[in-house]
């Protein structure tokens, strides 16, 4: 993120959005609205004063609601381009008419309250679409107990509780009560692989969830950690390795299975009831933490940018590339890589990554001339 | 406080030095500004940024200014809100041309960040800018010493009397470059090589193929069709090879084999032995391997004997011949793989079963299919919905257990479910063992070669498992394909694509370029060149030639990363590493340890 942020040729729009796109290979007219984030970028450098001030809490989208931010805000600590943005839904001036102090403490009179979204008309050779996932809401997963159980979270709350930027300083802190889970179960194919839902295989979460009940054991040697899957899906490279260090060294528990239901015991503790498929046995057990490996999905908005841009879409939503050409969208010009194509890891990410990159120079680049001999 | 100069040396310039713009009068005139201090004076300006608050709400910025001036060499001092903000730039600049400034500090952040707009900045003041030197005592130190704010200033003046002790033996350097040769160099006439040199040849540049066999495609020869689009392979395959032939760009080197490599980003010069023709040198800029990958040939594992047990690569091979007639087929999945002796998933095989046990229900009437599997790996969205077909087709898909394998024997195969709970003995005319990928036999000669490393597999071993997949620790080497790991045919695409992105940086700049911050062998005497220092170095930047005294080693400075790993491990303390000689860091601990004085 740091290298493309620096990198001499890339100008980088964040906080904005492709509205239209007119034209064709070689030739595209892109209109793109850059959201008013009514501070200056040229000005601010992240200093942090105005979010030290600002008086008004909103929660933290970046750390899934965990903890409250302010409604001036930077969407990370390590964000590219590192430019406060003004929460315009939450902010006091907005709201009530007064307020401003963010714009009194900046020393880099950097506030600007009256930016207006910007319209640019962006004329490009190519489009590269790398739009990413979202994750699947398991609320409608009653059986679950995703919203009503407190210490049932998802795989993206989890990583912000473990994380030592996170709300929690990296401790696992449960949310019922405060107190350090040390028994954490991890339920796999939550709305992937399920005609309801997703029908997809989300591919990224079997190996994530060795990877968070390995961290577990990493900050808490106490802790004991049960991942419930169907087909253990490991596939990249040193993959089984790892699930076999995760068995060998972590002390991790696979448990091949799917989870009937979750429920709640008078602790708060949630008591996960599976079918042990090897055994044929159902059997429950009591954790103090359950962690849903939710669905990933294509990110919301796509279908939109699809029509936009004018390219196709799989069934499931991710856009549809050509055979024998991975990073060639149905549209020429147009390309994709990454999670917007279909579930992938990250290797996998790069290198669609570099080949929509390299379609693109084979497309537009002039032809570099070499003098032959 | 420091002296001022300015009205002394006013005079003897001839020059006007405001706005006088340096990149017009070009490299002998900043030679000249710099040299506008008297001889071996020494005068160093210290910037001390505020950030914001982010280090003077934590330690007191000013004291640690004030000084900064009292240290030795010196000249100027002076504290700023923000160093990196278009002021403070600027203030840099003005104080290198007022006080004849010929090294600058700045205390600030991290070199991450700002580094080269503050190199920029002295080289804009005709300043060299390897003359700068950077001192963090934000993350090094304000953001660490939250709430301790004498420590944290105290820290903050040990780190700015460190910098100042390096930057006073600073040297200029200039940047080291070397021309890249335009052609590219493609082991493997798979469908990785063949699309990675059509993808340079129409950048425009030439490109060698090299190929052990007689022939172009690789595997996909012997492959029946492809999923999910069900094109066939070949016909796909030749296609590529088709554009590769009549491609003017691209030579193709047929039954040939890399025999020695020689050079390094740039300027490689690779031995290739052809049977049909005589050995020839091929120059070229960058080398791409895309050796890929064997089917293992599953010999000892569930009765193999290649006639009723056989592989599925020898199935692909009767589907393309319409040579299949066995209609009661049994797959037996991980033959081979993800076994004690080889742990290994090979991540294709689930996908080939599954493709071809809906092909023969499909074509074959009353076939019946069993797929005996561990764990099926139809990651994604295609190959989940080709599982979900295949079972609405009335494949059976019968899980069996590592420790509980089926048994193949008279026509039938015995496994016991634990999904089911059953043992159940399976009548069959025809056994399909789904065994891995396996690296080719020549993947150790060419990483031997080329000096880059394999995995305990020997699959070729990427500079980065996750960020780099397609790049070597080495510059100018890329690697594609199966070669790297088991991949199917889309995942190989991207990749070969990707590799050839990578490798038509170098290509299209014409030029490498990187910083003197690289080994040197700073005592040649003392050299005996015993070859540790190559044997060491991850980036083959070095290697030991003979002279006329003797075998002595010498640095690859383009290739070279300044990791300083042959400088630690030369007993003789003959190598150093430029910009961070030993003198200079020397000079850095013993200012640290004489403290204020």
């Amino acid at each position: 993120m740091l290298d493309a942020g620096r990198h001499p040729n890339i100008e980088i729009l964040a906080y904005s959005e492709v509205e239209s796109v007119k034209g064709r290979a070689g030739a595209f007219t892109a209109k793109v609205r850059r959201k008013a984030r009514f501070i200056n970028e040229e000005l601010c450098n992240a200093c942090g004063d105005c979010m030290a001030k600002c008086p008004r809490k909103v929660p933290d989208d970046f750390d899934m609601h965990l903890r409250d931010r302010r409604a001036v805000y930077l969407y990370f600590a390590q964000g590219i381009p590192a430019v406060a943005t003004i929460d315009k839904d939450h902010c006091t001036y907005f709201e009530k008419g007064k307020c401003r102090l963010c714009e009194r403490v900046c020393q880099k009179e950097a506030v600007d309250f009256e930016q207006k979204d910007k319209i640019l008309n962006l004329s490009v050779d190519a489009i590269v679409v790398a739009t990413g996932l979202d994750v699947f809401d398991p609320t409608p997963m009653t059986q679950y107990g995703y919203g009503r159980i407190k210490n049932v979270i998802t795989g993206l709350e989890y990583e912000r509780l473990i994380n030592a930027t996170g709300p929690t300083g990296g401790h696992l802190y449960r949310p019922s009560d405060g107190t350090l889970a040390k028994k954490v179960a991890y339920i796999q194919c939550v709305g992937s692989r399920d005609l309801n839902y997703c029908k997809h295989c989300s591919s990224v979460c079997c190996m994530y969830a060795i990877k968070d009940a390995m961290l577990a054991r990493e900050h808490d040697v106490e802790a004991n950690s049960h991942i419930f899957h169907t087909d253990f899906r490991n596939v990249g490279k040193w993959f089984q390795e790892y699930e076999q260090k995760g068995k060998d060294l972590y002390g991790i528990n696979y448990v091949r299975g799917r989870v009937g239901e979750v429920q709640e015991d008078k602790d708060g503790n949630p008591v996960v009831w599976y079918e042990d498929t090897q055994k044929r046995e159902v059997k429950s057990l009591t954790f103090d933490l359950v962690v849903l490996s939710v669905a990933a999905m294509p990110a919301k908005g796509s279908e939109e940018l699809a029509k936009i841009l004018g390219i196709e879409l799989d069934d499931s939503g991710f856009v549809r590339v050509r055979a024998g050409e991975p990073a060639d969208t149905s549209r020429p010009g147009i390309f994709s890589c990454g999670f917007c194509n279909g579930p992938v890891d990250i290797p996998e990410s790069v290198s669609q990554a570099s080949a929509a990159a390299m379609r693109v120079a084979e497309t537009i680049l002039p032809q570099v001339k070499v003098a032959s001999g | 406080m420091s002296p001022e100069p300015e009205k002394e040396m006013k005079g003897k310039r001839d020059k006007p030095e405001k706005g006088s713009p340096v990149d017009r009068a070009g490299g002998e005139s900043r030679r000249q500004e710099v040299d506008a201090a008297p001889a071996g004076e020494i005068r160093i300006g210290a910037f001390i940024c505020n950030c914001g608050t982010n280090i003077a709400g934590f330690l007191d910025a000013k004291d640690v200014s004030d000084y900064a001036r009292m240290l030795p060499n010196v000249v100027f001092s002076r504290e700023n809100l923000f160093s990196c903000s278009e002021a403070g730039v600027t203030d840099i600049k003005n104080a290198i041309k007022e006080h004849k400034l010929n090294r600058v500090v700045v205390a600030a952040c991290t070199p991450r960040t700002h580094e080269p707009l503050f190199r920029a900045a002295c080289e804009e003041a005709g300043l060299n800018k390897f003359l700068f030197e950077f001192v963090n005592i934000r993350e090094h130190c304000s953001w660490v010493h939250k709430g301790e704010r004498d420590i944290a200033t105290q820290k903050a003046k040990d780190l700015v009397r460190m910098g100042v002790a390096r930057a006073t033996r600073l040297e200029p350097k200039e940047e080291i470059t070397t021309d890249v040769k335009r052609t590219a160099l493609v082991i493997g006439g798979g469908i990785s090589g063949l699309t990675c040199a059509l993808s340079l040849a129409r950048r425009g540049f030439m490109v060698t193929l090299v190929e052990r066999e007689k022939e172009l495609g690789g595997l996909l020869r012997y492959v029946n069709v492809l999923y999910p689009s069900g094109v066939s392979a070949g016909t796909f395959v030749a296609s590529r090879i088709k554009e590769v032939k009549k491609s003017s760009r691209i030579e193709v080197l047929t039954s040939s084999t890399v025999q020695n490599v020689k050079g390094y980003i740039g300027d490689y010069v690779v031995s290739v032995s052809s049977k049909d023709r005589k050995s020839r040198d091929v120059n070229c800029g960058v080398i791409v391997v895309a050796t890929g990958a064997n089917q293992l040939v599953p010999e000892g594992h569930f009765g193999y004997d290649g006639k009723k047990v056989v592989s599925q690569l020898q199935l692909e091979g009767m589907l393309r011949q319409g040579k299949l007639k066995s209609k009661r087929i049994v797959m037996i999945l991980c033959a081979g793989a993800r076994i004690r002796e080889r742990v290994y998933c090979s991540k294709i095989c689930c996908m080939t079963s599954i493709k071809n046990a809906t092909l023969i229900k499909k074509t074959v009437p009353g076939a019946s299919v069993h797929l005996l599997y561990r764990d099926l790996q139809c990651y994604g969205v295609a190959n989940e919905e080709a599982y979900l077909g295949a079972k609405a087709m009335g494949v059976r898909f019968v899980n069996y257990s590592l420790e509980n394998p089926p048994v193949v024997e008279n026509g039938r195969v015995r496994v016991s479910s634990p999904l089911s709970g059953r043992e159940m003995s399976i009548e069959t005319d025809l056994v399909v063992l789904a065994s891995p990928l396996v690296p080719r036999e020549g993947a150790e000669v060419v990483s031997r070669m080329l000096k880059v490393p394999l995995d305990e597999n020997k699959f070729f071993l990427e500079a980065h498992v996750k960020l780099r997949p397609m790049d070597f620790a080495t510059d100018g080497i890329y690697v594609c394909g199966t070669a790297h790991w088991p991949a199917s045919v889309s995942e190989s695409i991207s990749q070969a694509l990707g590799a050839a992105s990578h490798a038509s940086i170098p290509l299209t700049r014409g030029y490498v370029k990187v910083e003197p911050i690289v080994s040197e062998l700073v005592d040649e005497e003392a050299c005996r060149g015993c070859g540790m220092c190559a044997a060491v170095c991850p980036y083959g930047a070095v290697e030991i030639v003979e002279t006329d005294k003797g075998p002595k080693a010498r640095m690859i400075e383009v290739a070279c990363k300044g990791c300083g790993v042959c400088a630690a491990s030369c007993y003789k303390r003959a190598i150093g590493i430029s910009h961070y000689t030993d003198e200079q860091l020397d000079a850095q601990v013993r200012a640290y340890l004489k403290g204020d004085e």
